[in-house]
């Protein structure tokens, strides 16, 4: 058993020809330790998926070798996919078979003896809490459970070494507590090896190993302890009394000795420059009553300050103008009673919130919790089953052309014209929102720059990195200076920095009148929020300011509960009602 | 409202032309199709492969035989000595006939009798086997006239003496080229605006659009445009090839071709426009557009004549915009028609664009999911 589980040695993939050629994997070393759980963390496009195809021989090596449970997989792929189990990004569930028609299916593909059977499924099922589903279709299951699904086919005949690309992702925070015992059961009972990749940064801390991977290239490979040591003494939480901590973030990131600021809960969370110790009084000019205390750093911390830090908000944010607002009865956005079926199955249920004006009002659920449901119906994409909504004093389904300019959209995946140029893209949605002449021209100019998008004026919207497309999107939603901005998971699998620049943006957005309206299932995420509802299974759970869902959960062994503990509470306590 | 619409043509254009494989699209079937259409394509039937079992090898039989040698449809390739080698030719398709001339061939006529000669057809395909049958028959009747001449007799009472008009060579090549026009046509532009909403559908961009202070009626007029224009380039072209290269007389009113061609491209972009609202993605908007076009083109008496369809299977070929189209290429091309004889051929095809232009607008809006 000691030998490694996987070895790369000098691992290279590259994608495409000539000048279009992409290297996903440049030059990877990686060693795998027996028994242990190995977390690939990285942003998207890091090259996670292609190292796991890599290992398992799905993929031809351009350079290097790879030795998967000591077989090279270069010149035995079939022995080493039979020692090896995979589960991608979507496993490949069949969703019109029911979940025990699925167990049957992979068990007969994998080969697993009849007899041997009934014994697997038991705990199996038993692990993932199935058993009350079998007869149910596997597409009818929600997202956790679908997620759990997939990881006990890819468990029936108990692999050597499992490899698992992103299970958790968007996936509620239960279940994905869940998932983690089952993977931890699994190596501790069975000595299984397992890889996993995961965005979810704080997941990485569950890892005996971590291994960072950044554009193709291993920035470490250690503890994840061993990762936030480095960062001993340089870690704080400030908080104040009077400033709101999304205004404290922003003054405080913009400070000389402060690389890094984020809202965690009711406080701000810094890491300081080395040599610099915060002083409470001098922290910010003009706000001597700030309170300043040492925490211990996190493995988050350590990711963000090898990356170089978020620091001083250097961070593309254009000049934004405050908005003048339109005119009509109550508030930007209201949705009363709002219900959609698709058939008989109810996405969304009875659902009822309100947005003020200049407000960060949050969407927050795991994938399937009905989000983008409501989303599409606010913004008139989608008829509603029943109920009422009004965005800007009006049903956006049925308003006049001209009630749509008042809104900005930003679309779950990158949905501007891929073989187009930023700038004819720009063009484009500019003319689609009435912006002409002069205007038009000085509204182009102001995207390019303020977003940083000149050196990329000529490149095809669909070539660009993703945290660019990403500026792309929000710079072309923002071309006509709306007054509602509805923004729909716009940080699922972007880079933690990339999601602190989108963050900064938005404040500065709330900040000069804008409405803005988001979806995440990145509960820490909450805390940017001015109000916020949790939704699961199509309705919601709760509603109100991040402190104040915060506080529901609040217990004595738990005093400053994360809001994915309010979450879970919340989950919990309805179960036990129903 | 007419910016809009230019900066979404614009928009279109640029979509449609910066992508390399959808300016393939554009420009290699249509050549490929058009090389294909214009020399495979073709009702006539030249070097027919035939075999002679001559029993008789006397002159008459021998003048006979050159005949059919020396006409452009036949090729003797084989000459039979026993009646045993004559099934296996036939069987195996290296012959579509046999011709066989009795023992006596030669002396039976000389006699002033008549000399019998039995052909053997392949019928298989019926329609090759008949015209072959019918090339024979003019080269015997020739031969007949010129025996009788040189007996001195006053030959058969009465004799054909054919004249053709519009098509003076019976040149299926005139029938079946301008019918291509239309062909192609609809086969490009179903195909480009058959995709451009689903392809928006498929990669989000569609949302985006639709909460944008575009109208309906503004994203499919938008949409309409580079089909129309791709269309009516496309048309030209193969135009100008077939007026230029297979020297297919241009005989009527350009401006009457070209209103048909209008009309018909309006039809065409209505139909893809509605498939391509009906489709979530690029995948079923193809196939739904080839699920059109195949009826479409058998429908439209492209290669069958209409008339000889089903009463109710005729009644469907009202719906198909092609029919129309196909009788105003042909008839401008061959029979010289002007604006007044096509007037019946354009306005069913302005319904069919209207009503199907407005059904994919409604379902713009209304098929969301």
């Amino acid at each position: 058993m000691s030998q490694p589980a996987l070895i790369l040695r000098d691992v290279h993939k590259c994608f495409g020809e000539g000048e279009h050629a992409r290297c996903a994997l440049d030059g990877v070393n990686i060693e795998v330790a027996p028994g242990s759980v190995t977390g690939l963390i990285g942003p998207d496009g890091a090259g996670k998926t292609t190292l796991m195809r890599l290992c398992c021989g799905l993929l031809k090596l351009d350079g290097g070798s790879i030795q998967t449970l000591g077989m090279d997989v270069a010149d035995q792929p079939a022995a080493v996919q039979a020692a090896v189990g995979y589960m991608p990004q979507r496993f490949g569930l069949y969703e019109d078979l029911s979940v025990q028609e699925n167990l049957d299916l992979y068990a007969d593909l994998q080969g697993v003896p009849v007899q041997e059977r009934p014994a697997r499924y038991t705990r199996l099922m038993e692990m993932t809490k199935l058993a009350p589903f079998t007869s149910r279709l596997a597409g009818k299951l929600s997202g956790g459970m679908k997620q759990k699904l997939g990881l006990a086919c890819a468990l029936v005949r108990p692999p050597r070494l499992l490899l698992l690309d992103e299970p958790t992702v968007g996936v509620d925070p239960v279940s994905r507590r869940e998932l983690w015992e089952i993977v931890y059961s699994q190596v501790r009972e069975a000595g299984m090896n397992v890889l996993l990749s995961t965005a979810y940064l704080d997941e990485a801390e569950r890892c005996d190993q971590v291994i960072l991977l950044h554009k193709g290239r291993v920035l470490g490979q250690a503890s994840p302890d061993r990762f936030s040591q480095g960062l001993k003494g340089r870690t704080w939480e400030v908080s104040a009394q009077d400033i709101r901590p999304r205004r404290l973030q922003a003054d405080l990131v913009k400070q000389a000795g402060i690389s890094d600021a984020i809202i965690n809960g009711d406080r701000v969370r810094i890491i300081t420059r080395e040599g610099f110790e915060p002083d409470a009084a001098s922290l910010l000019p003009g706000h001597p009553g700030l309170h300043v205390e040492a925490v211990p750093p996190r493995f988050e911390d350590a990711f963000i300050d090898r990356l170089g830090g978020a620091g001083e908000g250097r961070h593309a944010t254009p000049a934004i103008g405050q908005v003048a607002a339109g005119e009509y009865p109550g508030d930007p956005i209201e949705v009363e009673q709002l219900e959609r079926g698709f058939g008989d199955f109810v996405a969304v249920k009875k659902v009822s919130f309100s947005v003020k004006r200049g407000e960060i009002f949050g969407l927050l659920g795991a994938n399937g919790a009905g989000k983008t449901t409501t989303f599409r119906m606010l913004c008139g994409l989608l008829p509603l089953s029943s109920g009422r909504v009004s965005v800007a004093g009006h049903d956006l389904r049925t308003a006049s052309a001209q009630a749509r300019s008042r809104i900005g959209y930003m679309a779950q995946k990158f949905s501007l014209y891929a073989n187009l140029t930023v700038a004819q893209n720009l063009e484009f949605f500019s003319a689609a929102y009435n912006l002409r002449g002069s205007h038009q021209r000085g509204r182009i100019q102001w995207a390019l720059q303020g977003f940083e998008l000149e050196p990329y004026a000529g490149t095809n919207a669909g070539t660009l990195p993703l945290g660019y497309k990403q500026r792309l999107a929000f710079a072309a939603a923002l071309m006509h200076e709306p007054e509602i901005l509805f923004l729909d998971e716009p940080t699922s699998g972007v880079d933690p920095l990339a999601r602190r620049e989108f963050w900064a943006r938005t404040n500065a957005l709330a900040e000069a009148g804008v409405t803005v309206l988001v979806t995440t299932h990145f509960m820490e995420e909450a805390d940017y929020c001015d109000r916020l509802v949790i939704m699961a299974e199509g309705a919601v759970l709760a509603e109100g300011s991040p402190h104040e869902i915060r506080t529901l959960a609040r217990t004595p062994e738990n005093p400053r509960p994360r809001m994915e503990d309010a979450f879970i509470g919340l989950i919990q306590s309805r179960e036990k009602a129903a | 409202m007419l910016r809009h619409i230019l900066a979404l043509a614009i928009k279109e254009f640029l979509a449609l032309l910066r992508d390399p494989r959808s300016r393939f699209v554009l420009i290699g079937p249509p050549i490929m199709q058009l090389i294909i259409f214009g020399y495979a394509a073709s009702f006539d039937l030249d070097h027919l492969a035939v075999a002679v079992y001559d029993e008789d090898g006397g002159s008459a039989a021998r003048a006979l035989v050159s005949r059919i040698q020396g006409s452009p449809h036949f090729h003797v390739v084989a000459h039979v000595a026993r009646e045993e080698e004559v099934a296996p030719l036939v069987d195996n398709k290296e012959v579509l006939l046999v011709l066989h001339m009795e023992p006596r061939f030669t002396a039976h006529l000389a006699q002033g009798g008549s000399g019998s000669l039995q052909v053997i057809l392949d019928g298989r395909n019926s329609n090759t086997a008949l015209l072959a049958l019918n090339y024979l028959r003019s080269i015997v009747l020739d031969f007949n006239q010129s025996l009788a001449a040189r007996r001195g007799s006053d030959g058969p009472p009465v004799t054909l003496s054919m004249r053709a008009w519009y098509n003076e060579d019976l040149d299926s090549h005139w029938f079946i080229i301008p019918g291509i026009v239309g062909l192609l046509t609809l086969v490009v532009t179903l195909v480009v605006t058959a995709l451009s909403v689903a392809r928006e559908r498929e990669q989000g961009t569609f949302d985006q659009l639709l909460v944008t202070p575009l109208r309906p009626t503004a994203i499919l007029v938008g949409k309409s445009i580079p089909g129309l224009v791709i269309g009516v380039i496309e048309a030209s072209f193969i135009i100008a090839v077939a007026m230029l290269w297979f020297e297919i007389p241009l005989r009527g009113s350009v401006g009457a071709l070209y209103l048909g061609l209008l009309l018909f491209l309006f039809s065409a972009v209505g139909v893809g426009l509605m498939i391509s609202a009906i489709s979530v993605t690029q995948q079923q908007a193809v196939l739904g557009a080839f699920l059109f076009l195949v009826p479409a083109v058998i429908l439209s008496g492209f290669a069958t004549p209409i008339a000889n369809m089903p009463e109710a299977v005729q009644m469907l070929t009202y719906l198909d915009p092609l029919r129309y189209f196909l009788v105003i290429v042909r008839g401008v091309f061959l029979e010289g028609d002007s604006y007044a004889l096509l007037v019946d051929q354009y306005w069913p095809m302005a319904i069919i664009g209207a009503a199907s232009l407005a059904a994919a607008g409604w379902l713009f809006r209304h098929r969301m999911y």
